[in-house]
């Protein structure tokens, strides 16, 4: 049984990397600006971490075939080295390694977090309550106007709770249920929470953020592709957590510019 | 590894435990260099006094949190709202602080009727009555600071200062309760002369905790807000 | 010289049910565990079928909950619901009961050599406490509009703002809160007789160095439970208060929700996550750290020689149980907190990798040049080793935190916690059980069913977790009842394989479950050291020990704990209680 047991965990082991080696299942294309230091840390992280799986795996295995259901007459043995060796191994390489990681990894969190954003990055403000997401664009003055919490009205669709009589900034803003942004453009992403705790969460674009009530928080990102990409929230806020979504278009300055005047005659 | 007791033991001062300290705590070798185990002593030190320490870790731990918590909700938005303290918790905090030497003086008296080395005609546990009584005194002037404050508008869920004042002075009272009836528990121990020493001490020092407590949450409160 | 600390119960009520007795105490956590464990998965085939075919009626299911499973198709709020449940009643109820307070409250005392537990009022309190923890969590699925569905994590604000945020949060949460608080509760307790049993109530020639890995595990973990579960139940109370007294710990101003205003305002919601992740971290480490110790002790006696070193294991638990503190905001990273803190946790986050990767050289390497014997003990014991390498390195993943702005709130999580405490924490506690079973009951547990038991878990765990990875690579998102987003569509198949091998996964643990019942009546009598052990449980004058564990006379402890592979009377090994001098394997101290 033992030596079925060490090819059991060969099997699984191989088995657990094949989907890897084959890029079965993986994140979506890159069509960020600052994505590619991340899926650099992946990459080296997935070598890594691979490495050490299947090691630790073979070598289970390979001892399990060998040690078990001794003769009798077997000696003991003490892996060379003992345990001295090993706890060194284990500090000065896998310290190395986590290290390396943890270092290497500050440039691709710093990128997204300790960059200001540029100074013609395009605001775009999100609203994220239960269970959809609301976009608001400026308009011409390029001011946002205030927003008033009990003025919220889901019937009349006033998500925002913008007071367009009396605030005059609030006038021009264009709210959509969709989000566009043109292509090649440097975004910055306002991040305001209506209700609870929810997420912004975009796969192509490798960003991901909580939206904190009470706190507004923002991103800026820039998309280098134009398609139609899924925003998803990721931050359980309910029975309708799993359906709250909104459609992120990347377009061309062409198309884009034409979007908006049709969202702001419409509003 | 103690006896049960049914009257003082007669036992040499020599035999007497340090009172300073609780006992070794543990880290004892009990494997002597030779190996000889006959040499070992059957005595070890109380469970109850590395009991105690775990409880007043434990605790401080849970005002650890709240602390914390105070810290960031005042820092995370602008309602934080002052409030004078009601200056009968000044009162409370020296009645607080008298229970501790009547505990002290209590303690001593009962150990020393314990080592069977004075015969007393007073009762060995009046002065653990005291301290009772001031415990319960302490409690019930915490009680009334909450009337005086609630007669003046603030509530539990006035304000963020205030919803921390009660729940750190109530959290604090309830461990208080608990220390009485630790206390009850020695009296009632003592009266049927089964008390054991370490029981003693481990109840005098979560009550001494009691006192530490108090004060730090008083300065925390009186800073803050 | 000897102590009673409570004489002989003689009632039925005394013996079975309000028992100062360690032993039994233990044993009552362990049915605890053992029946929270199978709620915690029937509830997980519920929530596996339902991810699988969303929209399938599962039959009796609206008997459970009329509004939550009309015609038996579960809704979302319900799907969320018994997530909730599930996570909570695993994690308590499960993971921290049955290898912590179950064979810690029975084996620790006999194994240093004790009585008793040296306080078995607060014992059998802490058993009873929990269990009414128990009982109000399980009420929430039969009061009002059921269990509170906000994960069991219980973020704010959706925890604290009542009703108006979903079924469940009003009632269920209070009720789950109390649950939690109960808990925290019977744990100190718990840890104010563990702690000092170590401490104090050794046997004589017990040195700290001669205590089992066993006793170490739980020691460690006492001092952890300690001070996570004195933080987590402040936090409750506050979050109850925010529900009850209309204080806003945790909730900001100007919410609004269902188009009302809510009256809420200052809170902050990142309070909740750092108090609450300040216990989480190492609570997961307390549900692993019993498991390392009993791994490590099953494995000396089926490999019949020490570990490389015992000193660098102890030292190892315990490096992890400080750091857990050290690592929790890598929970946070992308949650609004300061982007500085979140580089801050990472590095320890990393660092923690080297204890766990020195235990798990240990235990491979002291597999090289030993004598292994494979019975279902030692099998789930190299289980465990297995199983938590393969949780162990996701972990290099997600303590990155570029990286987990992709993999954060993915089943890349999932797939990592449910590896190393959903399958190798089980896996600790499995083995055990089979180990120490024949010393709990006097009988021997079927080795067949065993190892059937042990190839259908294993197998059956692996395609079940192992996919959960792949999917959180291609970014699905967890906590979800439903896939109706684009792109998760082509993953619904990788979720029906998945249900299906849970299936028939969870019902091999009722092979398990047979085995345990039919053993304890009809196994095999057990001799008093089936395995050849060493440790002091294999000392006792009878199987099951007499109450006060040892009869007559405390035992003396002449030898290290783990002499195996030495010349003995009784073979290769010499018991820590024997006097017999033999020429002793010099473990590297």
């Amino acid at each position: 049984m033992a030596k079925f047991f060490a090819v059991t965990i060969i099997v699984i082991a191989i088995a657990s990397a094949i989907p890897i080696l084959r890029h079965t299942w993986v994140a979506p294309e890159d069509i960020s600006t600052h994505g590619a230091l991340i899926d650099e840390q992946m990459s080296e992280t997935m070598a890594e971490a691979g490495i050490s799986f299947l090691a630790a795996q073979f070598i289970l295995a390979i001892f399990i075939w060998q040690f078990s259901n001794p003769r009798p007459d077997a000696k003991i043995k003490t892996f060379p080295g003992g345990a001295k060796g090993l706890v060194i191994a284990a500090m000065v390489l896998v310290g190395a390694e986590v290290m390396a990681l943890g270092i290497f990894g500050v440039k691709a969190w710093a990128d997204v977090y300790f960059t200001a954003p540029s100074a013609n990055a395009m605001p775009v403000q999100v609203q994220a309550g239960q269970f959809a997401f609301y976009f608001r664009y400026p308009g011409p003055d390029r001011t946002f106007g205030p927003l008033h919490p009990d003025l919220i009205n889901e019937a009349n669709e006033n998500f925002f709770g913008l007071d367009t009589t009396n605030d005059p900034d609030s006038k021009d803003d264009i709210v959509t249920a969709e989000m566009a942004i043109p292509v090649n453009r440097e975004i910055h992403l306002l991040m305001h929470s209506k209700d609870l705790g929810h997420s912004f969460y975009v796969r192509e674009l490798r960003v991901q953020q909580d939206f904190v009530p009470g706190l507004d928080v923002s991103l800026h990102f820039t998309a280098t592709k134009v398609g139609k990409y899924e925003i998803v929230c990721t931050q359980l806020c309910g029975l309708g957590h799993y359906n709250m979504k909104a459609y992120l278009e990347v377009m061309s300055q062409e198309d884009y510019d034409s979007w908006l005047k049709k969202e702001a005659a419409i509003q | 590894m103690a006896t049960t007791v049914h009257q003082p033991p007669q036992i040499d001062s020599g035999r007497l435990p340090e009172t300073s300290h609780s006992g070794n705590g543990g880290w004892r070798n009990l494997v002597p260099e030779d190996g000889d185990l006959r040499v070992v002593q059957h005595y070890s030190p109380p469970a109850s006094s590395t009991a105690i320490w775990v409880v007043l870790f434990a605790i401080t731990m849970m005002f650890a949190a709240l602390t914390s918590a105070l810290v960031v909700r005042k820092g995370a938005s602008l309602d934080w709202r002052h409030f004078t303290l009601p200056s009968i918790l000044y009162f409370n905090t020296v009645l607080l602080l008298v229970s501790s030497v009547t505990l002290e003086v209590s303690r001593r008296r009962v150990a020393t009727f314990m080592g069977g080395l004075r015969s007393q005609s007073e009762s060995p546990a009046r002065w653990l009555y005291v301290t009772l009584f001031l415990g319960l005194l302490f409690v019930a002037g915490q009680y009334i600071a909450w009337l005086q404050l609630s007669a003046q508008g603030v509530f539990l869920a006035t304000n963020p200062s205030s919803s921390f004042f009660y729940v750190l002075t109530a959290a604090h009272a309830l461990h208080v309760l608990g220390g009485l009836a630790g206390i009850v528990y020695v009296i009632r121990k003592l009266s049927k002369s089964v008390l054991r020493r370490s029981t003693l001490d481990a109840t005098a020092r979560y009550w001494h905790f009691m006192d530490v407590l108090w004060v730090y949450l008083l300065l925390l409160l009186w800073m803050k807000l | 010289m000897r102590y009673n600390t409570t004489p002989p119960p003689t009632t039925f009520i005394r013996k079975h049910v309000f028992s100062l007795d360690h032993k039994v105490i233990g044993k009552q956590y362990y049915a605890l565990a053992l029946l929270a464990a199978l709620v915690g998965m029937v509830l997980s085939w519920l929530m596996r079928i339902h991810l699988g075919w969303t929209a399938a009626a599962i039959p009796g299911l609206q008997l459970l909950s009329k509004d939550g499973a009309p015609g038996g198709v579960m809704t979302p709020e319900y799907y969320l619901q018994l997530m909730t449940m599930h996570g909570t009643i695993m994690v308590f109820f499960v993971l921290t009961t049955a290898p912590f307070a179950a064979f810690g409250n029975y084996f620790l005392p006999i194994q240093v050599g004790a009585e008793d537990m040296p306080f078995p009022h607060f014992n059998m309190m802490s058993f009873w406490v929990t269990f009414v923890g128990f009982l109000v969590l399980i009420a929430a699925f039969f009061v009002g509009d059921g269990p509170s569905l906000g994960g069991w994590t219980q973020y704010a604000p959706l925890s604290a703002v009542g009703s108006v945020a979903g079924p469940g949060e009003g009632t269920g949460t209070i009720l789950w809160a109390t649950s939690i608080a109960l808990f925290c509760v019977g744990q100190l307790l718990g840890a104010l007789n563990f702690i000092p049993t170590t401490l104090d109530l050794r046997a004589k020639g017990m040195s700290m160095m001669r205590m089992p890995l066993t006793v170490w595990g739980w020691f460690i973990t006492s001092c952890m439970g300690l001070t996570a579960f004195a933080v987590l139940m402040p936090a409750v109370i506050l979050l109850i208060l925010d529900h009850v007294a209309g204080t806003s710990f945790f909730v900001p101003s100007n919410l609004v929700i269902n188009d009302q205003l809510q009256p809420h305002s200052g809170g902050s919601t990142l309070l909740w996550q750092h108090l609450f992740w300040f216990f989480g971290h190492p609570e997961v480490y307390i549900a692993i750290v019993p498991g390392m110790g009993i791994v490590s002790h099953v494995l000396i006696t089926s490999m019949r020689k020490p570990m490389l070193s015992h000193r660098v294991i102890i030292y190892s638990m315990g490096a992890l149980a400080v750091l857990s503190y050290m690592v929790y905001g890598h929970h946070m990273f992308v949650s609004g907190m300061n982007p500085f803190s979140s580089l801050a946790f990472s590095f320890p986050t990393l660092v923690i990798t080297i204890p766990s990767t020195i235990l798990v050289l240990m235990w491979i390497g002291s597999l090289y040049g030993s004598k292994l014997r494979i019975t279902s003990a030692s099998l789930f014991a190299l289980g465990f080793v297995s199983m938590f390498v393969s949780g162990g390195v996701s972990g290099f993943f997600l303590a990155q935190p570029s990286i987990d702005i992709m993999l954060h709130a993915t089943y890349f999580v999932v797939g990592h916690f449910h590896m190393v405490m959903g399958v190798a924490a089980m896996f600790g506690i499995f083995s055990a059980t089979y180990f120490w079973f024949p010393k709990m009951t006097g009988r021997m547990m079927n080795e067949t069913l065993g190892k059937i038991h042990f190839w259908l878990s294993f197998v059956g765990t692996y395609c079940i977790f192992m996919p959960f990875h792949y999917l959180g690579m291609a970014g699905n998102v967890r906590r979800y009842s439903a896939f109706v987003v684009e792109y998760l569509q082509p993953l619904i198949p990788v979720h029906r394989f998945i249900t299906v091998a849970a299936l028939i996964t969870g019902a091999a643990q009722l092979i398990f479950v047979y085995n345990l019942i039919h053993s304890r009546f009809w196994g095999e009598p057990a001799p008093d050291n089936p395995w050849e052990g060493t440790s002091l449980e294999w000392s006792t004058p009878t199987t099951p020990p007499p109450h006060n564990n040892f009869g007559d006379h405390l035992p003396a402890v002449y030898h290290d704990p783990y002499q195996y592979g030495v010349k003995c009377s009784t073979g290769d090994y010499v018991m820590q209680a024997s006097p017999e001098q033999v020429a002793t394997v010099n473990e590297e101290k």
